[in-house]
């Protein structure tokens, strides 16, 4: 793979993480970690409807008129949405429940819309996914790191299994319940980049 | 920068909503029929983990779900403010809450701590059958919590005041706090206390702290800590549903009938 | 009757602010609020917006899209049930309101046009206002209610926006880590800001 198409797929994970560095995607992100199994769910629709945009929009890009691009951009991001919604409700009713309002604001997530406009548009159809995918990538993971964390220390659970016996159970651990509330992304987030920054110090603004 | 004429603007931004809309329409046509059994199927696990057929959490094939509930669970309609069987309505396709919002088919609800709004006319019972005998009632329940309103069943004994289980299948409370009021292990604490005091007023009650065991202190529940508010609202609601403007003339109905048989 | 909907203004306001409650919003939370200035002229920007598209989907939404919906236009339609489109339907009215916003700020106010520059066209993908519409669904509002509730979440970002921009003004004399700066340390402050709302809990009118 060529230099360009690594960077694409590979430079979103941490460089230019799409939450971290780009400040992209926060609402999801502070919203659905309170569990890893929901979190887990909303990264795979993010993914998906991230690298099909980008796809999409890239292979249109030469045909679509200036005057309304915003609008097709965003009529096709939320058709993805829709039809991802439709299958979640299909498939895995449990789960689209607690997503709810949620899934329906991927369209208004900023990385989706940030992405189509700042690389699919300019960029031809497979180096744009790969950068969906990329970008997605890089979401998933802080996604995945706050809904493991938020779980594990707000209720001593892993995937909703026990892991760590409560108090409550007779056991040693008392949840934090501060983790399960929306403060304790927040504070997650903020450590995140904090440890990153100091491991990147080029990120770092002045 | 090439020029776009008018024309190709519109025609482009038809046939990319032309595209969408086809792609939408058919998914959401192609899905309808399994989301709605989703729904069904979910309605109807509920019911069944409250009347103790199925464990909470347990992976059930669909089928199996749908042949245990067609086995045992019996849904009737009944007229809420005279406590009747109301056999008129199909109590399979009967949506209780769109109910409620109609003004055709529900009332405003008396003043109540439960912060219901509307009562519907009429109600929804489950009742589970085994030996041709009704072996439990399940009640629809709902009502406020502290962020959302919650929807669940209560399970009464045949004594209508001998509580067999609670549980609360929507909500939007706080995880790891108010929502805790569907952890399996609060809601077993429900299981064996009593409804209805010696009079058949409303007794059962959520307090702050822990209550006794059952055979002791029949009408009390234990708290929950950090989640007063949430555990307050399950408090009204199950008493507002357990009484005159709830269940309560349907439930002295079912005593009355049962003694006379 | 007027409690009632002081009650619902108070809950979108404080109770459940859209910024630190529910966590919409974000990006041009976090992206405006450098400038106590930039950052009430968002708020009140986004306060119009909700407190226009709100009502104005709760229509869309009783007379085109839910079930039955369509009945005024045909009563054989009563079956006809198109509430999966929502997401672009709120999406498109709220696009279409804020561009004719900003028309009227570039013909009305054009300084405040000026000032508010990116940030107008933006306001259409914010998901505080497709949330309120969303939110507005899920709670069966009427027109009245679909309006206050708007101009009440509104109002809450536009507090909870103001608050934090005045915070990071007065921080730029702080000792802040290098790798804590902006960002960072944005996100902590927001975290104790959420914290302190959470002590709106529970109020009831």
């Amino acid at each position: 793979m060529n230099a360009k198409r690594k960077g694409a797929l590979l430079d979103p994970l941490f460089n230019d993480n799409p939450i971290a560095a780009q400040v992209l995607g926060i609402c999801s992100a502070l919203a659905v970690t309170t569990k890893l199994e929901t979190s887990v769910v909303m990264s795979l629709a993010v993914i998906a409807v991230l690298s099909l945009s980008n796809l999409t929009v890239s292979l249109i890009r030469n045909l679509i008129p200036p005057s309304i691009r915003i609008i097709v951009q965003l009529t096709i991001i939320a058709s993805l949405v829709i039809v991802t919604d439709q299958i979640l409700q299909a498939f895995v009713y449990d789960i689209s429940k607690q997503l709810s309002v949620f899934v329906g604001l991927i369209i208004t997530n900023c990385i989706v819309m940030g992405r189509a406009e700042a690389y699919a548009m300019q960029n031809p159809p497979f180096e744009s996914l790969l950068d969906g995918l990329g970008n997605g990538f890089g979401y998933s993971l802080i996604l995945i790191v706050v809904g493991f964390l938020r779980e594990l220390i707000g209720a001593g659970k892993f995937f909703g299994y026990q892991v760590l016996p409560l108090v409550s159970d007779g056991g040693w651990y008392q949840p934090n319940g501060l983790m399960v509330l929306a403060p304790g992304a927040f504070f997650l987030i903020g450590i995140f980049i904090w440890a990153l920054r100091t491991w990147k110090p080029e990120l770092q603004e002045d | 920068m090439r020029q776009y004429s008018n024309a190709y603007v519109i025609g482009f931004a038809t046939a990319v909503c032309l595209v969408c809309s086809i792609v939408v329409s058919t998914s959401a046509v192609v899905l309808r029929d399994r989301q709605d059994r989703n729904k069904v199927l979910d309605r109807q696990t509920q019911v069944l983990v409250v009347a103790g057929l199925l464990e909470e959490g347990q992976k059930t094939g669909a089928d199996e779900v749908e042949r245990l509930f067609e086995d045992n669970i019996q849904m009737r309609v009944v007229d809420l403010e005279t406590g009747e069987y109301d056999d008129s309505v199909d109590a399979a396709a009967y949506d209780q809450r769109k109910a409620s919002k109609d003004p055709a088919t529900s009332r405003a609800a008396p003043a109540n701590n439960a912060g219901i709004t509307r009562l519907p006319s009429r109600a929804l019972v489950y009742q589970r059958v085994a030996d041709d005998q009704v072996q439990s009632l399940i009640l629809p329940v709902e009502g406020k919590g502290l962020w959302s309103t919650l929807y669940g069943y209560i399970a009464l004994a045949p004594d209508t005041t001998t509580i067999e289980g609670i549980t609360f299948y929507e909500h939007g409370e706080t995880p790891g706090l108010g929502g805790e009021v569907d952890n399996p292990s609060w809601k077993s604490l429900w299981v064996g206390r009593q409804a209805y005091d010696e009079n058949w007023q409303p007794a059962v009650e959520v307090i702050k702290g822990l209550a006794g065991p059952v055979a002791e202190d029949p009408y009390r529940v234990d708290g929950i800590s950090g989640a007063t508010l949430t555990a307050r609202g399950v408090s009204d609601l199950v008493r507002f549903w357990l009484g005159e403007n709830g269940f309560q003339p349907y439930l002295s109905g079912f005593r009355a009938e049962r003694s006379a048989s | 009757m007027l409690e009632h909907y002081l009650s619902l203004a108070v809950k979108a306001i404080f109770v459940e602010n859209m910024a630190l409650a529910f966590f919409l919003g974000m990006c041009s939370f976090l992206a405006v609020s450098k400038k106590v200035d930039t950052a009430l002229g968002l708020g009140a920007a986004v306060t119009f917006v909700l407190t226009v598209t709100t009502p104005l989907n709760t229509l869309v939404y009783n007379y085109l899209l839910k079930e039955g919906a369509l009945v005024w236009l045909n009563p054989e339609w009563a079956a006809i049930d198109l509430s999966f489109v929502r997401f672009l339907a709120f999406i498109g009215s709220i696009a279409a309101s804020v561009q004719v916003v900003e028309m009227a700020l570039d013909r009305y106010a054009p300084k405040l046009y000026a000032a508010l520059g990116v940030f107008l066209p933006l306001i259409a993908v914010n998901c505080a206002i497709l949330g309120a519409s969303l939110f507005m669904v899920e709670r069966d509002y009427t027109l009245p209610e679909s309006a206050v509730f708007g101009f009440g979440s509104g109002v809450g970002f536009l507090l909870a926006i103001v608050a934090l921009a005045a915070v990071r003004e007065k921080m730029i004399y702080s000792n802040v880590p290098p790798a804590l700066r902006g960002l960072g340390i944005t996100f902590l402050v927001t975290g104790l800001m959420a914290i302190a709302f959470m002590a709106f809990a529970g109020i009831q009118l």
